[in-house]
């Protein structure tokens, strides 16, 4: 395992860093001199209670906040000191993110949902833009519904546009925060079975999650407490999010 | 982002709030309608008054004798005998700006014609003040020399005299007319000209040569009572006038410090006289309209600010996905821009359409100038800018993170 890691490219290298934020009278240490890699073709789950860290994590790995110390590697680029413009344009490129909640703009059909991102890529024209993201649609089975309103769409189906949203721009690394925490059980499998596919299909998935039973589908588990790694797993037997969809019991059609 | 992709997310954003838009404009509506529509109404009565004034005749100076003071009592303005017909000839002899100058003899009196009789006003004139002021001959002649130098027994009528004295079969012209008795023969009859600036009536009036009504009626008095006098051209009214009066002064032995006894009015003049009122009442209308456009501004801040809370989360996701500070900036500050031009587009409508409105209903005359539609329109322009900006900086310089968070 180790000598494949080192063949592997890294996508996320993350040395020393912590997170400090100053409350005025307090400092929260959110993260405490974390030291992690996520190499291309994983799919990595990363798990603690509230306030222990993962959040904070998954933000700077996204580029939405910078760490007070440490380092950051991006796709082999640091990225611990970039400015905020440097930074929109680093999760512009290279970054794929889907919310617990969405996020998708209200009355807005999902395709255009989904060429959101492309739209502040200048490189991008529109006809080009439009093929992304209807691609994308097709890849989460939502090509029927390209038209359809976010209001008009279930749980699931939102969650998958969403997903489409965070791919639509070819990113090194897809980041999930709590992306099924409020989905039901069937639906979460059946995001997770998209997530699992699409990292079968070689795409790099990192997702915050506190439910154990999610985290099974991932291949590496990572334990947070406290702002610091306590535990690594690689999971040995990785859920297959099928099987599992199938054994749960028979439910009616709800898409 | 590219400005089409933001012109598109602006407008449909602006589009997915119908009623809220609609109502932002509202004041921007407003504002630019009673904008051009006061303009249009203050421009209207300027230019009717410039219109009724230019009725007066190409670059017209006038020159009228002062007041005289008799014992200290002061006399009506114009009854100085100070105007000479030495001073006319000067004027005409050594005043380059002159084109025309026609000295004026006013009379009045009753005048028959057969079994018909009316009451008109006379005035003597060079035959050069028809082109001073611009007045037609429609049938006849105008005066000749001879008529100037003998003191001819002609006249030039007027349409409404001309109607009052002979029947509608009758050619006024050649016919023959006492007025005051004195027997004059009708050589020509005015085109023509409608009502005056003040309402009076332009085509009661009888015309003859200046040395018959000076001479015959008015009793050989030597003195003018009036002179017209036409410039070169426009740029010429000035000069004109200043030359006159340097001569004048000089004639009478008058510094440049003293009230000269005689007045002299040019007809750039007489136009500022009577549109400075106007313009004074439009300045404050424009005022109080564009005011309206600042409360309309407003406005569109207050519904912007409450737009960037509202979306607070919208605009975390674009900056999620890779909007800048200077992205988020521009969409809102476009959505505000879009706002005021839309209602400054509207308005516009509005504004020229009441104005066409005070036309038919009120009779006013409205002239709605492309000057002031422009102005407006830029003015709603800034307004949405100036307005906009707070709003959009606020929304751009939110935290992503946090932004994301917001319930």
């Amino acid at each position: 395992m180790k000598e494949q890691d080192q063949e592997r490219k890294k996508i996320i290298s993350v040395k020393n860093l912590s997170k400090i934020y100053d409350m005025g009278a307090v400092k929260v240490h959110a993260l405490r001199d974390i030291g992690m890699d996520i190499h291309e073709g994983e799919f990595t789950a990363i798990m603690g209670h509230s306030g222990s860290g993962k959040s904070t994590l998954l933000n700077i790995f996204g580029c939405l906040d910078v760490p007070t110390e440490g380092k950051y590697y991006l796709d082999g680029a640091d990225v611990s000191h970039l400015n905020k413009n440097q930074l929109a344009r680093m999760r512009n490129r290279k970054i794929g993110f889907v919310f617990q909640t969405y996020n998708l703009l209200p009355r807005t059909s999902a395709l255009e949902n989904v060429e959101l991102p492309l739209l502040y890529n200048p490189e991008i024209r529109r006809k080009e833009r439009k093929e992304k993201a209807m691609n994308t649609l097709e890849l989460v089975g939502l090509t029927d519904w390209s038209e359809h309103f976010p209001n008009q769409l279930s749980g699931g189906q939102q969650q998958r546009v969403a997903i489409a949203r965070a791919l639509v721009n070819d990113p090194v690394i897809m980041l999930a925060d709590e992306p099924t925490g409020n989905l039901d059980t069937r639906t979460s499998f059946e995001v997770m079975e998209i997530f699992q596919e699409l990292n079968r299909k070689g795409i790099t998935i990192a997702l915050v999650t506190h439910e154990a039973d999610i985290s099974k589908f991932a291949t590496r588990n990572i334990l947070f407490r406290d702002g610091r790694i306590i535990k690594e797993i690689m999971v040995e037997r990785v859920k297959n999010a099928r099987e599992e969809l199938n054994k749960l019991p028979p439910e009616d059609e709800d898409i | 982002m590219k400005l089409l992709n933001l012109f598109v997310i602006a407008l449909r954003s602006l589009n997915k709030n119908k009623i809220r838009s609609l109502l932002t404009m509202l004041g921007i509506i407003i504002g630019v309608a009673s904008v051009i529509a006061m303009l249009a109404i203050g421009q209207g009565s300027r230019d009717s008054i410039e219109n009724q004034i230019s009725g007066l005749g190409s670059n017209v100076i006038m020159v009228f004798p002062g007041a005289t003071f008799r014992g200290g009592v002061a006399t009506a303005a114009g009854s100085a005998q100070s105007l000479e017909m030495d001073d006319l000839e000067a004027i005409r002899a050594n005043c380059p700006s002159v084109k025309y100058i026609s000295p004026v003899a006013r009379s009045g009196g009753q005048i028959i014609a057969g079994s018909y009789n009316w009451n008109s006003s006379i005035r003597g004139v060079y035959n050069e003040y028809f082109d001073i002021r611009n007045i037609e001959v429609e049938s006849g002649s105008r005066f000749s020399e001879m008529d100037e130098k003998r003191a001819s027994k002609v006249c030039i009528i007027g349409q409404t005299v001309a109607e009052n004295l002979f029947d509608e079969y009758t050619d006024p012209v050649g016919q023959r007319i006492r007025i005051n008795k004195i027997p004059f023969t009708v050589i020509g009859l005015l085109k023509e000209k409608g009502q005056g600036g003040m309402g009076e009536d332009q085509d009661d009036i009888i015309y003859a040569p200046f040395s018959t009504v000076q001479r015959r009626m008015r009793g050989a008095r030597q003195n003018i009572q009036q002179i017209y006098i036409s410039a070169v051209s426009e740029e010429k009214i000035e000069p004109a006038s200043e030359e006159i009066d340097d001569l004048l002064r000089t004639r009478k032995n008058i510094s440049k410090y003293e009230d000269p006894p005689f007045n002299i009015r040019t007809q750039t003049e007489i136009v500022e006289m009577f549109t400075s009122t106007s313009n004074t009442m439009m300045v404050l209308l424009a005022g109080i309209a564009s005011i309206s456009l600042i409360v309309g501004g407003i406005g569109i801040m207050n519904i912007m600010l409450v737009s960037v809370t509202e979306r607070t989360r919208e605009i975390g996701l674009r900056m999620a996905v890779g909007a800048r500070g200077k992205d988020i900036l521009r969409q809102f500050l476009l959505e505000a821009v879009l706002l005021s031009l839309l209602g400054g587009l509207i308005g516009a409508a509005f504004g020229i359409l009441s104005s066409k409105l005070f036309v038919v209903i009120m009779g006013w005359p409205v002239t709605v100038s492309s000057f002031s539609v422009i102005m407006a329109f830029s003015f709603a322009f800034v307004v949405g800018v100036f307005f906009g900006w707070y709003p959009a900086s606020k929304a751009a310089r939110l935290i992503p993170m946090d932004a994301l968070r917001y319930e």
